[in-house]
């Protein structure tokens, strides 16, 4: 058995899988496994670009109702983050909070910013220059899934990472 | 003699805002009549409360004249039907109309089941209209009031509705509010890539104009309370702020100079400062500015989430959402910041507190797990009350005189927003027609 072959394999068969996170759909937002994008290609994404951040990073946490704290997946997600704003120094980025529409308008645009300060924080505590990183909240009024339940829902509590 | 002189006074003191309103080009005289006063004993006293299980019957026939009084009296018979305490009698136009002077004949409108009557006239046109309306209790065969406005032709709107805000105050006792105007959202294109505008029309959603193009978010106007001005929030650049727009210039001008998000705006009673929220840390700070943006005053820093500021009408309190507590709820302050103490403690997460005008209630929206509530409470937190239930209502905003709120309501899964008004009681929510969907009203102040 060539476990060689099987590891490449496994490899872009990881990669196949995080590519499915460019559409924004269901992401566990922390596959363990996405830290093969360093061993392998880029999957055809210019090095540094959103394109790239999306498809082999991660470019999005996740939250649970009406909190802002960072799960275990969500730092997994925001440590490779580090590392990839640490081999691209010349990469700024928004981090921008979300929030589904179980909430008000005002609240909502509170808690998106904690969500969104809460992801630049961790970055910044492991490295990353807060120079690097600029906030926004969008509240409710920017959902990234308009479903209506529970599924849509976890998907809109997030805190977006794109490259300015 | 004695009762001419003292109902003179009383219209006269009713229409001082309305003649003072020479900057709208509006003037206003009373007509004299064989003018009585309402008498004040139980078996005529009409109150709004009554009026709500007993609407009062009343005829509003066209006025005669030009074309335009056909449609003044049918923008006034809207108002007071809407507001659900006056019935209009329908085909009031087949008694005829009246000229103004005339004694109108009060048997024929007994016998149709008016209790009141409005009659008057239109003359000229252009920039010279004039407008004779007069009141009449239909059983004694009495007037009850008596104007005459002068304006040019494009205000007819203004007189149809300052005209309706008399019938309410001679017949009700308080002052009426349909002389106003509601600034809102308006909502177009998918939830995902949604176009919001904003929007002012009068409140019979009439003269509706955009404000903004859409080319940037904006969320959440509010009215001055004297001058012809919103204050609301912006993403312009992609910085979420808060600014004013001034409806005269059409000039939009952010306020002041602030790191972080501002948003939550309201105006202070007095109109020189602004209330509102500033990102700070992990929450929000609620802050006053001074409208031109300087002056900046701290009120809370708890390092929670501290939004949605609304002063009591006297300016002396501050009603304000909070999760210091662990998650969203009321809190009252003074004026000036300080110690706060929580109001709400039913069942479910609080937000969106407004003050009534008439100071005795504040309106919210109530979060839980069936979905959201709009309701009001006294001041101190007792007397909840839930007026209207939904997936998403939301944004409570009071009319002038208290007694009726305007709210939205949004379909689940960013279904379509509409605007909803609701009597402070639970009685007749109605939806507000807008030719886009619609969310976060604000009433504004009476014009006059």
């Amino acid at each position: 058995m060539n476990y060689k072959a099987i590891g490449f394999l496994a490899a872009l068969a990881l990669l196949g899988a995080c590519s499915d996170n460019t559409t924004g759909g269901a992401s566990t937002g922390g596959a363990s496994g996405g830290g093969g994008a360093s061993a392998s290609s880029n999957g055809g994404a210019i090095p540094g670009s959103q394109q790239d951040l999306v498809a082999n990073v991660g470019d999005r946490v996740f939250f649970a109702y009406d909190q802002s704290q960072l799960s275990s997946d969500a730092r997994a997600t925001l440590d490779r983050q580090v590392q990839w704003l640490q081999r691209y120094p010349q990469v700024s980025i928004q981090m921008a909070g979300n929030t589904d529409e179980r909430g008000t308008e005002e609240y909502n645009l509170a808690l998106g910013q904690r969500r969104a300060n809460a992801a630049r924080d961790y970055l910044v505590a492991q490295g990353v220059s807060s120079a690097r990183i600029n906030t926004i909240s969008y509240g409710k009024e920017r959902p990234a899934a308009t479903g209506a339940d529970e599924q849509a829902y976890s998907q809109d509590r997030n805190a977006i990472t794109s490259v300015q | 003699m004695t009762d001419t002189l003292t109902m003179l006074g009383r219209s006269a003191a009713a229409l001082g805002r309305r003649s003072a309103l020479i900057g709208a080009g509006i003037a206003a005289v009373p007509l004299l009549g064989t003018q009585r006063a309402l008498a004040q004993g139980a078996d005529t006293a009409i109150t709004v409360d009554r009026a709500r299980t007993a609407p009062i019957p009343i005829a509003i026939p066209a006025l005669a004249g030009t074309a335009l009084g056909a449609q003044m009296a049918e923008v006034i018979s809207n108002d007071l039907a809407r507001s659900g305490l006056f019935r209009p009698i329908g085909n009031a136009a087949q008694i005829g109309a009246n000229d103004a002077g005339d004694a109108p004949n009060f048997q024929n409108w007994k016998a149709v089941g008016a209790q009141t009557l409005v009659t008057g006239k239109v003359e000229g046109g252009g920039s010279n209209v004039r407008v004779e309306f007069r009141l009449w209790d239909v059983l004694p065969g009495q007037q009850i009031q008596g104007t005459a406005y002068t304006t040019t032709s494009t205000n007819w709107r203004r007189i149809a509705h300052i005209i309706a805000d008399v019938i309410y105050e001679r017949l009700l006792g308080e002052k009426g509010y349909f002389d106003t105007r509601i600034v809102y959202v308006s909502n177009t294109g998918p939830r995902e890539k949604r176009i919001k505008r904003l929007a002012i029309m009068d409140q019979d959603s009439e003269n509706n104009r955009f404000l903004t193009d859409g080319s940037w978010l904006v969320l959440t106007p509010r009215f001055h309370p004297t001058r012809d001005q919103i204050v609301y929030m912006s993403y312009y650049n992609n910085r979420p702020r808060v600014w004013t727009f001034d409806l005269g210039s059409a000039r939009q001008t952010v306020l002041g100079d602030f790191d972080g998000m501002t948003f939550a705006p309201r105006y202070a009673p007095d109109g020189n400062s602004i209330i509102m929220s500033v990102s700070r840390g992990s929450g929000s700070d609620i802050i006053t500015v001074g409208v031109a943006g300087g002056g900046r005053r701290t009120l809370t820093s708890s390092g929670s989430i501290d939004t949605s500021p609304c002063y009591s009408p006297d300016g002396s309190q501050i009603v304000f959402n909070s999760d210091r507590g662990g998650d969203q709820q009321l809190y009252v302050m003074g004026a000036g910041g300080g110690s706060a103490r929580r109001i709400s403690y039913g069942k479910g997460r609080y937000a969106t507190p407004v003050w009534s005008p008439r100071g005795d209630l504040i309106a919210f929206t109530r979060l839980g797990s069936g979905g959201f509530a709009i309701g009001v409470m006294r001041p101190d937190g007792s007397g909840e009350r839930i007026l209207s239930e939904s997936f998403d209502v939301e944004g409570p905003t009071f009319c002038p005189n208290g007694r009726v709120l305007m709210f939205y309501r949004a379909g689940q899964g960013g279904g379509g927003s509409r605007l909803v008004s609701i009597d402070i009681t639970g009685f007749n929510e109605r939806v507000v027609p807008t030719s886009t969907d619609a969310s976060a009203p604000a009433w504004s102040p009476l014009l006059a």
